[in-house]
């Protein structure tokens, strides 16, 4: 997560910043995963449980799903912003023939 | 749980019309404008019916997919949710109307993107007020930040690179918050708010909790462009396109504030602020540097559209003081200056819209003559100068009465001085504007044209569909400002928290 | 006291307020349409309020609640006797300065006049809300609408020196209105309401610094209107305003509008047990007198006939003060029925130097010599104006001096009798060298002979307000009672029986 932060904060070329947005979201996206985690458990899947209506679980064996869910929509999320993120380069690129932010501010002030 | 369909329509209708637009952009152009109108419309008279719902019937429920909270999403409805509703919907009603031309002359190949952009936007900004379910209001605050980078890079020169620069912060910001989510389901294993306000109470002194309330605040903190975390937000609103700029400035930031405000006194309770941590004391000395810092650095600004800019992030300084102060009127004053402050910055924005449309350049030394070519957007400009100043019957007086009320009662006499001082910076700031487009030397030539003359119009006014909107919120801010009294008996005041 | 509820109070206000909408509508095309709006909404205004003077002079106050704004406060209008004087006053004067700044304008052939009547409308719906306000926070609102709405009226010309008076104008004004905000906060922070009481509604609440610092913050803020010296700066750069608008805001108005704010500040809101027990009457009166000696003495240094015009008023003005300040009956009643005395005097005094400007463009004193012979009735006005104000019989200034003379030897101090004396001497000093000036001495220029006066709608007014003068002097409870409604105003304050 740190890592992800420097970069984002601290490179001056703009894709090495998004690297760094995606290190930051991932490593969050693996935080939340890691909560649903339990020593031993499995997979949230209740095996042969097609066609069966009640069947008594122990959710002490199964990981956490919310989690996953979550993070599902969390990744959804973060690959959007990835791709707006992508397509505003494009746009920057296109502009100023640079990636750097430091070139690019140099050109704006002119 | 009521049968109401409006919690639920008010959040449908412009998601789907946002997608339904493209559709129809690529049958039959023409028919985008109204459809989009359309939807808002809806939209807005749904947080009017909710509004009144909420009024006399009290809390609203909605559970999506009849799953019953906490495993389900639910969106609840209180005074101070249907309150912001009315206001965003009602406010991105009017910008749409307002924004069709100015849309058309900027970059006419890419309107419908625009309008479905726009639908998204209000779209996210309408769910996050209305969700309660602290992850819903993460999902919600990505749809709307997202629209809002792609609007905001359609703008002029610098945008693109802007757009960037708030993307960063702001991904930041909502990963801040996303984080915060995370940790208070570790704790507590639900994601609803009126859940979480049930459990946390055993949990406030868990050192977790305490780094998830941090999270949270400077999360939002963030998005609400709170100094010093507003660095994205001179550029980003500066360069964007008018229609954006008047859409989003009012907008998103009050809504960042309103989960600012939801955070704090809903889920954490209001003690939590003042004992456990101060977050209170420190988020009333932030904003008062964010007064400070936003009329000062107003005053050096020649292009108009910044300068208001900076204004605006004075005005969340107002509304974080508000909050701050953590007793009854302060928040009263902040709540009442949300909707005071939307109505002024989008008032404000649509009249820079107007003056860059008609092609007068944004810097304020140009403006020589303009009241005479506009008169009508002028004297919109003048109602809410006045607003932003604090002169009375504007609504912007109101909302400081309460804040300056409040910090009085908390004893807090630098915040006082601040508050006055910041509304004479204010008036230099307008007046200043106002000098130059009414009374400047040369403008007008004393005994010069004989006064029978005058039978051209020399009116070279905005189209009707921008100036009816800015006529429409300059009467509202001239309007809301003596129903001040009244909103807050009906509306605001179920608002607070009861223990205030 | 019996209230009677009536939305004549409403009515008086919004009559102004809808002639500015209907004068900005008209425009400059249909000018004489326009002008009758003015006049129109002159007349009303002054009909609606003297018939509200019968009830209120028998007792009654009217009241006339709009919205509830919060816990305590309304937007509410309640007239008394106090409020009825000063919306007579400033509505009467109206109608005259209306036919007056048609004459003005038309004889300038000035820019902008749709605007300049507009604002003109709009100051007064101000001072109307002001003159009926029933609380502090209503008076407020209307304060700002009339700060605002002369501001533009101020900076009129769209010169570089109008431009820069009209900024003065505000900076002073605004800064005054954000102390009276601030002290308005801590009143209702230390009572919980902001209504006017006769008689005051602050005592016991509050430590004794506390309230002498709330009075400085008052008193600073709408002394700024009233130009206290040393807030008074702004009064004499605003004499670049055109001079409809000068009489405006000595006469009609803005400054009367600041002292009467002062007033109900020391009567209404502080009360003159209050005053006394904190020893804030003697403060405030030796506030007024310094402002009363040092006004006058500048007054003799202006060349500019606005200007020693403009000092003179401030001294005035810091005389009404001074009578409140004095807190004794007779005090009281002169110093505010010097309200309505100064603001005929003066206004007669201000269409003058305005008449002399449009026929002779002159402004300096310098150059009145023998101006009197060419304007006879003119500057025959403006020798009764100046006696007036000098306090001769009589001319209705004397009435009011006599009062406040009588009221310091009520309050048994014998300073501030001298003070007056001191201000009746430095009056003559620098108002009797213009009347020798103008009609004794021989012109510098080559004047045409014969009697030049500026057009009727210039001198009508200038002729009727000196007359008035005398009038009231004679009879000051002629037409409209204001002495009557002065001196009830002072039983109700002092609680000397209904």
């Amino acid at each position: 997560m740190m890592i992800g932060f420097y970069a984002m904060i601290g490179k001056n070329n703009l894709v090495k910043k998004l690297i760094g947005m995606n290190i930051f979201q991932t490593s969050i996206i693996l935080f939340f995963i890691s909560t649903g985690s339990k020593k031993g458990a499995t997979i949230p899947i209740v095996a042969d449980g097609h066609g069966v209506v009640h069947r008594t679980i122990e959710a002490i064996q199964y990981m956490n799903p919310l989690p996953h869910v979550l993070m599902l929509t969390a990744i959804v999320v973060m690959v959007s912003t990835f791709g707006v993120a992508l397509a505003l380069l494009l746009m920057i690129y296109r502009r100023y023939q640079t990636l750097e932010e430091d070139e690019i501010l140099a050109l704006r002030r002119k | 749980m009521t049968a109401s369909p409006f919690p639920i329509l008010i959040i449908v209708v412009p998601l789907i019309s946002a997608f339904l637009i493209i559709l129809l952009g690529w049958l039959k152009k023409n028919l985008c404008y109204p459809f989009m109108v359309a939807a808002l419309a809806v939209s807005a008279l749904s947080s009017l019916a909710i509004l009144q719902e909420v009024i006399h019937h009290g809390i609203l429920h909605y559970h999506l997919g009849n799953w019953d909270p906490p495993w389900g999403i639910e969106y609840v409805i209180d005074p101070l949710n249907a309150f912001v509703l009315v206001i965003v919907s009602v406010i991105s009603l009017l910008i749409a109307i307002a924004s069709k031309k100015m849309v058309e002359r900027e970059f006419p190949h890419k309107v419908v993107f625009f309008y479905c952009l726009f639908l998204l936007q209000v779209t996210g900004l309408l769910g996050i007020v209305v969700t309660g379910d602290v992850f819903n209001l993460y999902v919600f605050l990505e749809i709307a930040s997202l629209a809002g980078y792609a609007l905001i890079a359609i703008g002029e020169d610098g945008a693109p690179f802007a757009s960037f620069n708030y993307m960063i912060y702001g991904t930041i910001g909502a990963c801040f918050y996303l984080l915060s989510v995370g940790y208070l389901y570790i704790v507590t294993g639900s994601l609803n708010m009126a859940d979480l306000s049930r459990l946390l109470p055993d949990l406030y002194s868990s050192k977790v909790v305490l780094m998830a309330f941090a999270f949270f605040v400077v999360g939002v903190a963030i998005k609400m462009a709170l100094f010093p975390l507003h660095v994205w937000l001179p550029d980003a609103y500066t360069y964007a396109p008018s229609s954006v700029t008047s859409l989003v400035a009012p907008l998103t930031t009050k809504v960042g504030a309103y989960v600012l405000i939801r955070i704090m006194y809903t889920v954490f309770e209001p003690n939590f602020s003042k004992v456990a941590i101060p977050a209170a004391t420190i988020l009333s000395w932030v904003a008062f540097f964010a007064i400070l810092f936003g009329c000062i650095l107003a005053l050096g600004q020649k292009d108009l559209k910044r300068m208001l800019v900076y204004v605006l992030i004075a005005e969340v300084g107002y509304i974080a003081l508000g909050v701050g102060l953590g007793n009854r009127n302060g928040l009263t004053g902040a709540i009442l200056h949300i909707m005071n402050d939307a109505l002024m910055m989008a008032c404000l924005f649509l009249i820079v819209g107007a003056i860059t449309y008609k092609g007068w350049p944004r810097q304020i030394d140009r403006f020589i003559g303009l009241h005479k070519k506009m008169p009508v957007t002028m004297a919109a400009f003048v109602i809410s100068a006045l607003s932003v100043i604090g002169i009375p019957p504007a609504c912007g007086f109101f909302s400081k009465w309460y804040l300056v009320l409040g910090a009085i009662d908390a004893k807090q006499w630098l915040f006082v001085a601040v508050l006055l001082v910041s509304s004479l910076l204010n008036a230099i700031l307008f007046f200043r504007v106002i000098e130059r487009a009414y009374f400047e030397p040369g403008a007008n030539e004393r005994n010069v044209q004989p006064v029978k003359n005058k039978a051209k119009f020399i009116w070279d006014e905005a189209p009707l569909s921008m100036l009816i909107p800015t006529v429409l919120l300059a009467a509202g801010i001239l309007s809301v400002g003596l129903l001040s009294g009244t909103i807050i008996s009906e509306v605001i005041q179920f608002a607070l928290p009861a223990s205030f | 006291m019996e209230t009677i509820y009536s939305v004549k109070p409403i009515l008086a206000l919004l009559v102004s307020a809808v002639g500015a909408m209907l004068i900005l509508f008209t425009g400059e095309r249909r000018r004489n349409l326009r002008e009758f709006w003015t006049l129109l909404a002159a007349a009303l205004k002054f009909s609606i309020v003297a018939s509200m003077i019968p009830s209120v002079i028998k007792g009654k106050t009217i009241e006339c609640t709009l919205l509830h704004l919060f816990p305590g406060v309304a937007l509410q209008f309640r007239v008394d006797a106090f409020g009825l004087f000063f919306a007579t006053l400033a509505s009467a004067l109206w109608i005259a300065t209306a036919v007056y700044s048609i004459g003005y304008m038309r004889g300038l052939q000035a820019h902008s006049q749709t605007r300049f009547f507009f604002c003109f409308a709009f100051a007064l719906h101000g001072a109307l809300g002001i003159a009926f306000a029933g609380n502090l926070f209503t008076l407020f609102i209307f304060y700002e609408i009339l700060t605002i709405s002369t501001f533009p009226l101020v900076a009129h010309k769209e010169t570089p020196e109008a431009v820069r008076g009209g900024r003065k104008y505000l900076a002073y004004l605004l800064t005054g209105a954000v102390l009276i905000f601030f002290s308005m906060g801590v009143t209702y922070g230390l009572t919980g309401k902001l209504d006017f009481v006769a008689g005051g509604f602050l005592q016991g609440h509050g430590s004794d610094n506390l309230l002498r610092f709330l009075f400085a913050t008052f008193i600073l803020g709408f002394g700024t209107k009233a130009a206290l010296m040393p807030i008074h700066e702004w009064l004499p750069t605003a004499m670049v305003a055109p001079t409809p608008v000068s009489a405006l805001l000595h006469a009609v108005a803005v400054v009367k509008a600041g002292v009467f704010c002062v007033l109900r500040v020391v009567l209404y809101v502080f009360g003159p047990k209050l005053l006394y027990d904190l020893d804030l009457w003697l403060a405030l009166a030796y506030f007024a007198s310094f402002t009363i000696i040092l006004s006058g003495m500048l007054a003799l240094a202006q060349d500019n006939l606005k200007r020693r015009l403009a000092f003179s008023t401030i001294n005035n003005l810091a005389i009404i003060i001074l009578g409140a300040a004095l807190l004794s009956p007779s005090a009281i009643t002169g110093g505010i029925f010097h309200i309505a005395a100064h603001g005929f005097m003066k206004i007669t005094l201000f269409f003058v130097a305005g008449a002399i400007y449009v026929k002779m463009h002159k402004e300096s004193i310098s150059e009145l010599d023998g101006i009197g012979r060419k304007m006879p009735i003119t500057l025959g006005s403006f020798a009764i104006g100046a006696m007036g104000i000098a306090g001769t019989p009589p001319l209705v200034g004397f009435i009011s001096k006599w009062y406040l003379c009588l009221g310091s030897l009520e309050a048994k101090e014998m300073v501030f009798l001298f003070v007056l004396l001191i201000s009746v001497l430095l009056d003559i000093a620098y108002f009797f060298p213009i009347i020798y000036n103008s009609f004794f001495k021989k012109s510098k220029d080559e004047l045409k002979p014969g009697i030049q006066e500026a057009s009727m709608f210039m001198v009508a007014p200038i002729a009727i307000c000196a007359i008035l003068s005398i009038v009231l002097g004679v009879s000051p409870n002629a037409f409209v009672h204001f002495f009557e409604m002065a001196s009830f105003a002072m039983k109700s304050i002092l609680g000397v029986g209904g």
